[in-house]
């Protein structure tokens, strides 16, 4: 099985991975992949750099399984550049399109990074429940709630650093807001508090999803909705204040 | 590719409207727009936003919807173009995403092309206005007048492909905005435009003499010696002096006289709008001057702009409404130009531009 991933929800990024759902551990391949460092460039860099994990794209797109896009939460306008290319390219290629939290991709990359001690792994990094959380911008992050498992419990959401408590705390989020964090009791892991989700370990969360459940039909793949979680800002005017 | 009869889709998501069109070469094959202009009602204005989200969720629809009604599939397509500029900026990245999505998919090229120029191209597409010359291009001399709540320029056109002038524009509202804002104020719906319209009708326009924005010696200077802002518009001032009007007769504890003040404010936009548009096709050798933009459906300006043309013995052409508005086959119609006269597509790694100038026909 072959599918194309695409993630705008923090940085631009986008990845083809091969993998058959029986035997994950054994035949997963990355065939290419692409993310940017920024989160700022996504107009100009993010079509360059999916054209780019194609030899020919005319040819390759068709015949992918499954298109899954990152749907976010994330900064609205870079958001929606990747969901629109998603939408489009499953349109024009007539392959089938599924959404993910970007937040799994965080999750599925924790879940999969063991603890080392003196240069060994010593089993996973996170024993208990555990958040991933990435910049939301107005001193805010988007976060949600995984077990040890890297199954969602609980979100996601938009809010403050300070209403997260007492769990270990992953990505860009945390890292921005570490103090915060650490006087709520929480620990913010140094090697993840710049981790943004991207389209690789996006990828990966959907394989292990897809091997789960035996299909892709069953892997309980969201729509391509963005996940906004906050209104627009728009205020409906109140009435004009008279003279007098 | 086809470089006579090109077959050209064109996406618009600059402001309001989800276009998508399809023209093959000169020939309109299909305008298909989704509008969110409704949910914009109960703010009053366009709010970039809720247009953006609305963009998303209306394209693929829209494309689908057009490829239909044109009776084409993507294969036939031979070029891609899509609006970079100017306009909203994350409305922009909607269309934007979506052209290269599918210029990336197919291996087609794609234009990345300017929103304001489109509005001139479109002219090309309608019959009854016979704006193509016996060779296929537009009329020697042209300008153009676009006005809308996005927008309000004058134009110079010496080639569709490449070589289109800004001689005037707004310096602060768009004419279309200046409308929705004192529809408000005169306590009418949005959009601004039809409302006011519709009340004028009833209303004296002479009855309050409203301010003429940038009208005096000093910013108009002489032919000789222009002044810096001779052909450009300003609607704040006017805006301002509605307001400070409809409150002093609340102040005074009299009636709103709605119809009068819609009249003259109407009179006030749409008389610098016309003198100005005339003065520069005067100055400037403009012999056909073409009406763009929505504010194009108003029934006085059409009106005026008719009368002073005639008088200056200059052509005017008005596109029908739907052509006028924000559309995508006004974008592929200039994206067929500019395959017909060889201009190289643009890069996938063009990004939107949301003051993207009109010496900048495509990117
Ligand atoms: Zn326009």
């Amino acid at each position: 099985m072959r599918i194309l991933t695409i993630d705008t929800s923090a940085i631009a990024s986008a990845a083809v991975l091969d993998f058959d759902p029986l035997d994950l551990v054994r035949t997963t391949e990355l065939v290419a992949n692409f993310a940017t460092d920024d989160t700022r460039s996504h107009a100009e860099v993010l079509a360059p750099g999916v054209k780019s994990l194609f030899t020919d794209p005319v040819v390759e797109g068709p015949a992918l399984d499954a298109i899954v896009v990152g749907t976010g939460p994330g900064p609205f306008t870079g958001l929606r550049s990747g969901i629109a290319m998603a939408r489009t390219l499953s349109f024009t290629w007539a392959v089938p399109l599924y959404g993910m939290m970007s937040l799994d991709a965080l999750a599925q990359q924790v879940f999969d990074t063991p603890a080392r001690r003196d240069g060994r792994a010593v089993g996973p990094l996170a024993m208990n429940d555990f958040v991933v959380a990435t910049d939301a911008r107005r001193k805010e992050v988007y976060w949600a709630k995984y077990n040890a498992g890297a199954h969602l419990i609980d979100g996601p959401h938009v809010g403050p650093a300070e209403e997260i408590f007492g769990v270990q705390v992953f990505g860009a989020g945390a890292g921005l807001y570490q103090d915060v964090l650490e006087s709520n009791g929480c620990s913010v892991h140094p090697t993840f508090a710049h981790a943004q989700p991207t389209a690789f370990e996006l990828a990966r969360a959907a394989a292990r999803r897809i091997a789960g459940a035996g299909s892709l039909e069953a892997a309980g793949f969201l729509q391509s909705t963005p996940l906004y979680l906050r209104e627009s800002d728009a205020k409906v005017p109140g009435p004009r204040k008279r003279a007098l | 590719m086809n470089h006579t009869q090109p077959l050209i889709l064109g996406i618009e998501s600059s402001c309001d409207e989800t276009g998508v069109g399809l023209v093959r070469g000169t020939t309109l094959l299909t305008n298909t727009v989704s509008s969110s202009m409704e949910e914009h009602i109960r703010f009053g204005g366009v709010i970039p936003e809720i247009a953006s989200r609305a963009h998303l969720d209306a394209f693929v629809p829209t494309l689908q919807q057009a490829l239909v009604d044109a009776g084409v599939s993507l294969d036939d397509v031979d070029a891609f173009a899509v609006t970079s500029g100017p306009g909203l900026a994350g409305a922009l990245m909607v269309g934007v995403s979506a052209a290269k999505a599918l210029a990336l998919a197919t291996g087609k090229p794609l234009y990345a092309i300017n929103h304001l120029v489109a509005h001139v191209g479109v002219a090309l597409l309608d019959e009854s206005i016979a704006a193509v010359n016996d060779d296929g291009g537009l009329p020697e001399n042209l300008g153009a007048l676009l006005v809308s709540g996005g927008h309000t320029e004058i134009l110079r056109v010496r080639s569709i492909a490449s070589g289109v002038e800004l001689l005037g524009a707004t310096i602060d509202d768009a004419a279309g905005e200046a409308f929705d804002k004192v529809a408000r104020l005169l306590g009418l719906h949005y959009p601004g435009g039809p409302a006011i319209d519709r009340l004028a009708k009833e209303g004296n326009a002479k009855a309050i003499r409203f301010p003429r924005g940038l009208t005096m010696p000093k910013y108009m200077g002489t032919p000789e010696a222009p002044g810096p802002h001779r052909y450009d518009f300003s609607f704040s001032g006017l805006k301002t002096a509605v307001a400070r009007c409809v409150e002093g007769y609340e102040a005074r504890g009299e009636d709103i006289p709605v119809a009068d003040i819609a009249a003259s404010f109407q009179e006030a936009v749409l008389d610098v709008i016309t003198a100005k548009a005339v003065l520069a096709c005067k100055e400037q050798g403009i012999t056909t001057l073409l009406l763009g933009g929505g504010v194009a459906a108003n029934s006085r300006l059409r009106v005026l702009a008719q009368q002073r043309c005639a008088a200056a013995g200059i052509m005017l052409l008005v596109p029908k409404m739907s052509l006028c508005t924000d559309n995508g086959a006004m974008v592929a119609a200039l994206g067929a130009q500019l395959v017909m006269n060889g201009v190289v597509p643009s890069e996938l790694s063009f990004a939107p531009d949301s003051s993207m100038p009109v010496t900048s026909i495509s990117l």
